[in-house]
């Protein structure tokens, strides 16, 4: 899911990049606000967790790979706004130090990993999660279909942004400039190895530490909560 | 044992276990994720590479390619795995270290 470089045009990076900064300013204030000391080191964790989570790549069927995140999991522990920061610090060492993602699709990358991920799983883990009491059974449902939810709709934008290349960027014959895979193509590869296999990874991860860190006592992110 | 650091012994089990996943898709014959190609990649299976991409793709030269060690493309699966350890043992310490650092000036601010 981490798009290289070479692969969405400038015009689409900046975009994202432009779309990503208002949200990682809202994301500072947030965690400035609903964060205490005792949490930084947890802020850490998360994304350090979510980083070696993402190294396990696991063959989907058609010959390619991919791999969990574990940012919903971080999003249930501090919130969704600390999980697009600590994911966002991954994705940019990511980048960086392993070119796993590309400079230029920064903005894409932390759009798709560290903000829809994380807020499509926290709000899809809330609604089923409703009132239940803190360590049910329910909560650790909840927390698994969040992360099966989170990832599918993280790839699904990943596909649409590789499938609107050829279409918006091509030369006057019609041969692509960037992503030379449209809609038709993007969008099943992307989503259907995340449907099959790799939201099962993403649930398996999610639940088992949800699971563990209910024996801890551990509290979880309660919106709003100071 | 506090449970952050029975959170981080975690981190560590994961990282040492981390060639799992380069073991699996190996063991599968599964190649690079879907539209993570590199230049070569996509020049074979496409005949030519689109302008743009040309232009860009090379923008940025990491210097632990794909959690390897430069020049050890090739090598096998024990070498691999060893690079990849130590790639997610420097890139867990950078980024816990970014993180621990940003948490600790956003958190401050309220303080």
């Amino acid at each position: 899911m981490h798009i290289p470089d070479g692969y969405l045009s400038p015009a689409t990076c900046g975009v994202f990049g432009a779309v990503m900064i208002p949200i990682w300013m809202a994301a500072s204030k947030r965690v400035t606000k609903t964060l205490n000391v005792r949490q930084v080191p947890f802020l850490a964790i998360g994304a350090a967790f979510s980083f070696v989570v993402m190294m396990f790549n696991v063959p989907i069927p058609g010959g390619s790979t991919g791999h969990a995140v574990g940012g919903v999991l971080v999003a249930l522990l501090l919130g969704p706004w600390a999980a697009c920061i600590a994911l966002t610090v991954a994705l940019v060492i990511q980048a960086f130090l392993f070119g796993d993602g590309g400079i230029t699709a920064i903005g894409a990358n932390c759009f798709n990993i560290a903000f829809v991920l994380p807020f499509t799983g926290y709000y899809v883990h809330k609604l089923i999660s409703s009132n239940s009491p803190a360590g049910s059974k329910r909560r650790i449902i909840a927390a698994g279909a969040g992360a099966y939810v989170g990832i599918c709709v993280a790839a699904l934008c990943a596909g649409i942004e590789f499938g609107l290349q050829p279409l918006l960027y091509h030369t006057p014959n019609g041969q692509a400039l960037y992503s030379p895979y449209g809609l038709n193509v993007a969008v099943p590869a992307m989503v259907l190895g995340h449907l099959l296999v790799i939201g099962w990874v993403e649930v398996l991860v999610t639940a088992l530490v949800v699971q563990y860190l209910q024996k801890q006592d551990f509290v979880f992110f309660e919106g709003g909560r100071s | 044992m506090t449970l952050a650091n029975k959170l981080w012994r975690g981190i560590g089990v994961l990282m040492v276990l981390s060639p799992l996943g380069l073991m699996l898709p190996d063991r599968f014959k599964a190649g690079t994720a879907w539209g993570e190609w590199g230049v070569d990649e996509l020049q074979k299976m496409r005949g030519s590479l689109p302008q743009g991409f040309q232009k860009l793709s090379d923008l940025w030269k990491a210097p632990l390619p794909d959690y390897a060690f430069q020049g050890w493309e090739g090598k096998d699966l024990f070498h691999s795995s060893f690079a990849y350890i130590v790639s997610a043992a420097a890139g867990i310490a950078i980024i816990a270290g970014v993180a621990l650092l940003l948490g600790k000036v956003l958190v401050k601010e309220h303080e």
